[in-house]
């Protein structure tokens, strides 16, 4: 396995998704694929752009496909945004003639060009299929057992795109993952909804009201923490943790990202993974974590525990 | 929430103010631009949108009914809404619609021309957000999101800085918080790139506004 990717972090991946880029080197590190960070990569333009001027905003995002281009590989983008705002230019470009001679124009200006033959992934499809379940098993080295997470998918990694080829109103993607590894996911019937990021700033009330009712779901039936796959998403929700609720509390829970439980799994130490930027220490809530990271513990057959 | 007025339609059956014959015409040049975007006069008006939208119980008009108002050609009243800055674009209305209409797509277009014709809801600052982030990527190449919030508050909203410390505070204890932007080496290269690409951006040439007439309903939509 020495496949190489594209990492185009984007950038919430250099500030409060801290965590989430730790986690994302340490774990392809740990299994063995190179994640080479995209040059002088820029902004994806993200849906900020998009409402403003369209042609700028498939032009900035193009960039990135251009300078990707240079090697070729796959472009990795973990964050939700930029996996949509990528993939919405690659395929729009596609789609639309004018609208790609205008870009192209554009990228001329700046002396670039791009012939859309990189492909954009994110990371849980990346995991899931180049690497996959069973080589994720076999790579396991310390158990999940005490994770009961409720894994959260959030919008733009299902819709309108779906990174995982699976159901865009009910993926399993992360809640099969995380059992073959050992844990425990809930249900946890809210997992597309939208967390509200695009309004955290601008509508503050409306956002924290749907990040609440996420927290207060998953917290109701019973998990420990909740996984996400974007950083926008984390925030949300790990920002409740510091935001008084009607009642004041309750409204507490561990926001991790799905590459932290799988470096753990995989042997990364909770530093290793950024467990150290999470509001909420997991620990707090989910105690046997230390097992997890306990270099002594025995060494799980994943999977097998299931049933 | 307003109330509608049932007079800001077309003045009579078939025919629109000027003002209206206007933004009707800049939002068909942008959903022409949308892949699909005429499938806009295929809605059966079933609500889906509406019932799928987590923030519609905060608009003043819903989803369903703005497809709706385009067709009564009430742009106008489109623009004037909360509910196009409401929009969090989580897809979900997209992502179910029957008709298969890009009703978050559609939204966009509308926020395009509202900014455009520089129509915003009062004391609604939303297109502040936009325009800061804008600003952002066109001085460093990034977004910068310490600097964005600073700049978005103190233009709109002071007192939210206050109501916001303790998150801030929050992650700024946990390493979360970058001090300084990044600055791409390419910054003049994107430029020279958003320069050319503004070229395309700008409003068309009065001209092929007046090449269209004014009708409402499915037929502004050619059928
Ligand atoms: S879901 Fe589609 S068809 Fe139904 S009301 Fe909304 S836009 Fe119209
Ligand atoms: S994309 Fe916008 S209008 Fe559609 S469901 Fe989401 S928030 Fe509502």
């Amino acid at each position: 396995m020495d496949k190489r990717y594209t990492y185009y972090p984007g950038c919430s991946l250099h500030a409060t998704g801290i965590a989430y880029d730790k986690s994302m080197r340490a774990v392809f590190d740990k299994l063995g694929s190179e994640l080479a960070e995209l040059e002088d990569w820029n902004c994806c333009g993200a849906t900020a752009y998009m409402s403003v001027q369209k042609t700028v905003a498939f032009a900035v995002s193009a960039r990135n496909l251009a300078l990707a281009e240079r090697t070729g590989d796959d472009v990795v983008a973990p964050c939700s945004a930029c996996y949509y705002a990528l993939k919405h230019t690659r395929e729009g470009m596609g789609e639309d003639p004018e609208l790609r001679a205008q870009v192209d124009e554009a990228l001329a200006a700046g002396g670039l060009a791009t012939d859309l033959t990189v492909a954009v992934r994110h990371p849980l499809e990346v995991l899931l299929t180049d690497i996959g379940i069973p080589q994720l098993i076999e790579a396991q080295t310390h158990s999940l057992e005490e994770f009961r997470p409720a894994c959260y998918y959030g919008c733009q990694i299902v819709r309108p795109f779906g990174a995982v080829d699976e159901d865009p109103e009910l993926p399993m993607s992360m809640e099969n993952l995380f059992t073959a590894l050992g844990a425990r996911p809930v249900d946890y019937p809210p997992k597309v909804r939208c967390c509200g990021g695009m309004l955290v700033a601008t509508m503050p009330e409306v956002a924290t009201d749907l990040s609440m009712d996420l927290v207060d779901w998953a917290i109701a039936n019973e998990a420990n923490c909740i996984v996400t796959v974007c950083p926008l998403c984390q925030s949300n929700l790990d920002l409740i943790n510091v935001t008084k609720g009607s009642n004041g509390k309750s409204h507490q829970i561990p926001v991790l990202y799905f590459t932290q439980l799988i470096g753990l799994a995989i042997g990364c130490t909770p530093e290793e993974v950024g467990m150290q930027h999470a509001l909420i220490p997991p620990d707090a809530k989910a105690p046997r974590l230390r097992s997890a990271q306990d270099r002594g513990a025995p060494l799980t057959i994943a999977g097998t525990r299931e049933g | 929430m307003k109330t509608l007025d049932p007079l800001a339609g077309p003045i009579a059956p078939g025919v629109l103010s000027k003002k209206e014959h206007e933004l009707r015409t800049a939002f068909l040049e942008e959903i022409e631009r949308i892949p699909g975007g005429g499938r806009l006069n295929q809605c059966i008006q079933c609500g889906t949108c509406t019932a799928s939208c987590p923030v519609s119980h905060a608009m003043d008009i819903t989803p369903r009914q703005v497809i709706g108002m385009f067709r009564a050609g009430a742009i106008e009243e489109l623009l004037e809404s909360r509910t196009i800055w409401l929009c969090a674009s989580c897809y979900h209305c997209t992502l179910r619609c029957p008709a298969q209409i890009q009703i978050t797509d559609l939204f966009y277009a509308l926020k395009r021309i509202a900014i455009e014709e520089g129509i915003f809801p009062k004391r609604f600052p939303v297109h502040v957000m936009s325009e800061t982030f804008t600003n952002n990527v066109k001085r460093y190449g990034r977004n910068y999101e310490v600097g964005l919030l600073l700049t978005y508050f103190l233009k709109t909203k002071p007192i939210g800085l206050f109501r916001q410390r303790n998150a801030g505070i929050a992650l700024l204890r946990h390493g979360r918080i970058k001090l300084r932007p990044d600055k791409i080496k390419g910054i003049e290269q994107l430029r020279k790139i958003i320069a050319k690409a503004e070229t395309f951006d700008l409003p068309q040439e009065k001209v092929t506004k007046e090449k269209v007439t004014a009708a409402v309903g499915y037929e502004s939509i050619g059928r």
